[in-house]
């Protein structure tokens, strides 16, 4: 194989992977490695992704990469990146090379907003969608307490336990028992206004677009297994709620 | 009214800081938000049917999210995603939710039907734009060919 196709090969494959471990659209990752193929010079390729890898060949040699994804986050200014990158070949400014070399520096580039910030920011939306959803001005606080502790839990879990779905049962489960507290202390007033602003920064919202725009665009493997995956998640919040209104309520 | 719009704006750019959205786009995510609330809380102050009304506010914050990554040049999914979320039947589920745990099954199911209903309708607000501006798209270059 020449090597100025195998960087082709390489950078192509490269943003595929970058997109999808970051949480772009399926349909949305397979026309940009198309686009990047045809754009360096290789007019027919054929690109099938899933959200658990990518396989990815030329027509003229006979030769098939798989890239296995298997942990995936949501970093949208990764995948913006990439966009401008693919772009920049688009319009001719960069070479195979000089991708690759950018794509690397993506790949292994911190997120762009630290921990706390994240943090901070999802105990101030839980706090804000008590008020969107009528919820009284005293429960403002004990939402951003329970929202900022259940967002928390949710990512430190993560790092430790690899067991999907797990993290996001047991961060539901805290969410409810902080709730319950601050209520049965005097703190909150309303118990379900707290849970469900609380809970909106675990759910599932990116998943399920994604799951429906895969599907509309035919990719209905890809589709199928992202809106399980959101099912799935939704249905570890729920759980984890219920037990905690069962224990504690009844 | 200002609190609704202030928890509209705010809460999309904490969710953009959860997602990591590149930071010139914190402000359009922000008003992305704005547009999925204020309007339908407008067309159900309006009496508008619930699920409608979904329908309508995530076909608007669609179109304006294929405005802005033009603008941007960003992928539209930075700028759907903030502003899709308090449309969102987080409410519904967790009633749902409730009301299996405490045996009523009648009225958990009458709460998951809808909140299933109202995804339903972010989903095919938000493909109706894609298809439309796909065809605007088509058309306009249809027309310029003929120029």
């Amino acid at each position: 194989m020449l090597a100025q196709t195998k960087e082709i090969f390489e950078a192509c494959l490269l943003a595929g992977k970058i997109m999808l471990e970051n949480g772009a659209e399926t349909y949305r990752v397979e026309d940009t490695m198309l686009r990047m193929a045809k754009a360096l010079g290789v007019e027919r390729s054929h690109c099938f992704a899933m959200p658990t890898g990518i396989i990815f060949s030329f027509d003229d040699i006979e030769q098939t990469k798989l890239v296995r994804v298997s942990d995936r986050t949501i970093d949208l200014n990764k995948v913006a990146l990439v966009n401008s990158i693919s772009r920049q070949i688009a319009s001719g400014g960069i070479s195979g090379r000089e991708a690759v070399i950018k794509l690397k520096q993506i790949d292994k580039s911190k997120p762009l907003y630290p921990i706390w910030l994240q943090l901070l920011s999802a105990s101030i939306a839980s706090g804000w969608f008590v008020i969107m959803f009528r919820g009284m001005w005293t429960d403002f606080i004990p939402a951003m307490l329970s929202g900022g502790l259940g967002f928390a839990s949710l990512v430190y879990i993560h790092r430790f336990v690899k067991i999907r779905f797990f993290a996001e049962f047991f961060s539901s489960l805290i969410i409810g028992f902080t709730a319950f507290w601050q209520v049965r202390l005097g703190i909150g007033a309303d118990l379900d206004k707290i849970i469900i602003g609380s809970v909106m920064p675990l759910v599932p919202g990116l998943q399920i677009t994604n799951a429906v725009r895969d599907l509309m665009a035919g990719h209905l493997v890809a589709g199928l297994s992202k809106g399980a995956e959101a099912f799935l998640t939704a249905f570890a919040i729920g759980s984890g709620i219920a037990v905690v209104i069962s224990f504690l309520l009844n | 009214m200002l609190a609704q719009l202030a928890a509209s704006f705010i809460s999309a750019i904490a969710f953009g800081i959860i997602f990591h959205v590149p930071k010139k786009t914190l402000l359009p995510c922000g008003i992305a938000g704005v547009v999925g609330w204020i309007p339908y809380l407008y067309l159900v102050y309006l009496r508008f049917d619930q699920i409608l009304a979904t329908f309508i506010t995530s076909l608007l914050v669609a179109f304006l999210s294929h405005f802005f990554s033009k603008t941007y040049k960003a992928p539209i999914i930075i700028f759907t995603v903030p502003g899709i979320i308090p449309l969102v039947p987080g409410g519904l589920a967790y009633d749902a939710m409730r009301h299996v745990v405490q045996q009523h099954y009648f009225a958990a199911i009458e709460y998951a039907a809808k909140a299933f209903m109202i995804s339903g309708a972010i989903a095919i607000g938000l493909v109706f734009s894609e298809v439309v501006t796909k065809m605007m798209v088509k058309i306009h270059k249809r027309i310029s060919q003929r120029m």
